[in-house]
């Protein structure tokens, strides 16, 4: 095992960079990964604190903490923050630090460029948060149009900070695409002698899909920002009817490129559950190719079901009709890879470390959000669910239950390699079931007040929804402030002073490139390519 | 795979490139939604966008059996100052047969002022058997301050048109044509109020 390794048996020969140029000039894609993943951290809790102060206001009806036009910019902001400064960037770090490890590559293709992806985003969210913080200091409004920004909420009524917004998503969409170029650049060209494609873990596969994802979709979002850009401040009319333009064409190029996204938040997290699975049953991955194939089609799929979104807009029947069934088609892979990860399990010798609890409460979880996404689908009763909690509840199944819990499940599965020492198990398991609990106590009850017809992102709502909403938001407090343990856990696992240390395989049923070289992961692995057979 | 150096140099500047391109055409490719868009609209009728043009309909057959109910709306954007309304609520016609309607628009401003009226029919699926003869929507309306100007809509509906069709509802919305807009509206920038100056000068 050891013989593939070079000499790197301690930090002091490896090297590294001191000070803050370590971290500001890096090309080093683990201590690139690692900005990722802490920066992914932070805004995990500037979204969250948004979050709740959403379901303060909703914890009774009426108005009580905010006034609704700040209400508004809490969903706008909360939303952005959690799709693009928290899943994209963790799910980017996980890349940076996972991918070259996994595949036997010394780095990434393209360090410097790496480094780039990276520094982009503090710029892009500083300024998106700036525009926050100048409307708590009341000059003017942050961006209140929901995530979605829809024209003509973003364009003629948009606040003056909208322009903010736009060069804000612009930076992100240059650094998703520059870490997109990396990442496929570096799996095509850096992989291990006999590692084939079909040999590559499955993590490595689903972010080798996600990253062409990023590269068909993003620069259709610049594309929509543009157009907003120039009907604010240079006179052109894409979305302004006065001028020939159409306010239903925004949804359209925003969906083009919303739907592929939805899949860039999740497909790596299908990624890795099926890493951590087969490590804690103790089998191989049953269905490995269909995996592979499995992905593929959900991603080629993603491209034709964007008007899903926007069903209430007034379609003719044979379109909606069409609409319906891809995205009801798109059950069918996602149904192979839930059968393949229980076949997975099916017989195997299951332990239920930390990283599995998350593993299987993606499963579980992320099936229920699959689910009503398949109810939401049904063009006659989207009608009746379109912009009400039950859209809510859907997608904070798939995103929090679903690609969060799969992040869990990844710094749980992979923070031993990452620092040498093993986290604390007990910790993590409180983790996990105080965050399960709570997370269905806050979720759960918005399928209910959705159904009852309770709309999104509106600060009041009628007495009748009073109690699932208390619920919801009791749920919601437990949950944020339970995400503190995992902020101790992983600090006191770096620290390391009271852990065990994690051996080089890490986990019994470990197999792959990762638990070859020693825990923590030196600062530079596999110089010399190993070889696979 | 464990190529030479400079082969693999080589080859990572082969695949961004290949990337970049890959970028630059979806850039692209969302802007050219936009004529797609209209063009997919005009021809499935979809969003009710109707001809803009003079409808010829020489040869359509009077089917006096079916009848087929007309509503006309009357709206302005936001921003429009204007009065704008139909003479009548709806009219009843037979397909094939041509109508008349009159919409009566005025200008309740102190200044000259030039609007468009943006017509949309629905159904979505009516709006390409909906034919104008004659329509002020055809063209820019100059009205001046304080006029008040009625104007003819002639129609016929395509004998063709779905049996399904019973009703039919004719909208217009009248704006202010970008850049003419009175000085201190609420949402274009500075630059659009200056075109707006030269024009009133």
């Amino acid at each position: 095992m050891s013989a593939v390794i070079e000499e790197h048996h301690d930090d002091h020969h490896d090297h590294k960079p001191t000070g803050i140029g370590r971290w500001l000039f890096s090309t080093n894609h683990k201590d690139i990964g690692t900005m990722y993943l802490w920066f992914s951290f932070t805004m995990l809790f500037i979204g969250g604190a948004l979050a709740l102060v959403i379901r303060a206001e909703l914890f009774q009806p009426g108005l009580q903490f905010v006034e609704p036009e700040f209400f508004n910019q809490m969903t706008t902001l909360h939303g952005l923050i959690m799709v693009f400064g928290v899943i994209m960037p963790a799910f980017v770090g996980l890349a940076n630090w996972m991918v070259p490890m996994m595949i036997g590559a010394p780095d990434m293709a393209l360090p410097r460029m790496n480094n780039w992806s990276f520094w982009l985003l503090p710029g892009a969210f500083g300024l998106l948060i700036a525009s926050l913080i100048m409307s708590m200091m009341g000059m003017g409004s942050a961006p209140n149009f929901g995530w979605t920004f829809y024209a003509p909420l973003s364009t003629t009524y948009g606040p003056e900070s909208t322009d903010f917004f736009i060069f804000s998503v612009h930076m992100m969409g240059i650094s998703s695409i520059m870490g997109a170029i990396n990442i496929i650049a570096t799996i095509m060209n850096m992989r291990a002698p006999g590692m084939t494609y079909m040999k590559m873990p499955i993590f490595v596969w689903t972010w080798f899909i996600t990253a062409y994802l990023l590269i068909a979709v993003m620069p259709v979002l610049a594309t929509a920002v543009t157009m907003m850009l120039t009907d604010r401040n240079f006179g052109t009319s894409f979305f302004d009817a006065a001028g020939g333009g159409d306010p239903v064409l925004f949804q359209h190029v925003f969906w083009f490129f919303g739907h592929p996204e939805v899949y860039i938040m999740i497909l790596p997290a299908f990624g890795i559950i099926s890493q951590v699975v087969p490590t804690f049953a103790r089998k191989k991955i049953f269905g490995y190719s269909s995996m592979v194939y499995a992905t593929s089609s959900i991603a080629f799929l993603s491209f034709i079901v964007w008007a899903h979104h926007m069903f209430t807009t007034g379609m003719p029947v044979a379109t909606e009709l069409f609409f319906m069934y891809a995205t009801m088609l798109i059950a069918v892979p996602t149904g192979v890879k839930v059968f393949n990860w229980v076949s997975t399990m099916w017989k195997g010798s299951m332990t239920f470390e930390t990283p599995m609890l998350f593993a299987i409460g993606f499963i579980f979880m992320f099936s229920i959000g699959g689910f009503t996404g398949l109810m939401l689908s049904i063009v006659p009763a989207d009608f009746q669910y379109h912009d009400t909690y039950f859209v809510v509840a859907h997608f904070h199944y798939v995103l929090v239950t679903g690609a969060l819990y799969a992040i869990y499940s990844a710094v749980y599965f992979w923070l031993p390699k990452w620092t040498g020492n093993m986290y604390d198990e007990k910790l993590g398991k409180l983790h996990f079931w105080v965050s399960t609990i709570s997370v269905n106590v806050l979720f759960f009850p918005m399928h209910f007040v959705g159904l009852a017809g309770m709309p999104r992102r509106i600060p009041d709502y009628n007495m009748q929804f009073a109690e699932f909403n208390q619920m919801a938001t009791i749920g919601a407090f437990v949950f944020g402030f339970s995400q503190l343990i995992l902020l101790w856990n992983v600090v006191k696992t770096i620290r390391g002073r009271s852990t065990v240390k994690a051996t080089d395989q890490v986990w019994e049923g470990a197999e792959g490139l990762e638990w070859t070289i020693p825990s923590p992961a030196p600062f530079h692995s596999f110089t010399t390519p190993p070889t696979v057979k | 795979m464990a190529a030479e150096p400079s082969n693999k140099q080589a080859a990572n500047r082969r695949v961004i490139g290949k990337l970049l391109l890959a970028v630059v055409a979806m850039f692209g490719f969302g802007f050219a939604l936009v004529p797609l868009y209209d063009v997919f609209c005009a021809v499935t009728g979809l969003n009710g966008k109707t001809g803009s043009q003079v409808a010829d309909f020489n040869n359509m057959q009077l089917d006096d059996s079916r009848k087929i109910k007309v509503e006309f709306l009357a709206s302005l954007n936001e921003q429009m100052p204007w009065e704008f309304k139909a003479v009548q609520d709806s009219i009843t016609v037979h397909p094939g047969q041509p109508a008349k309607v009159d919409f009566i628009a005025k200008n309740k401003t102190g200044k000259d002022m030039i609007g468009q009226a943006i017509p949309s029919v629905s159904p979505g699926i009516a709006a390409s058997y909906f034919q104008k003869t004659e329509c002020f929507c055809f063209t820019e309306q100059l009205l001046k301050a304080g006029e008040e100007k009625v104007m003819p809509v002639l129609f016929i509906v395509d004998p063709s048109i779905s049996e399904d069709v019973h009703e039919i509802t004719l909208s217009y919305t009248f704006f202010i044509k970008p850049g003419t807009e009175e000085a201190g509206s609420r949402v274009k920038t500075s630059s659009v109020s200056k075109t707006s100056a030269n024009y009133t000068n």
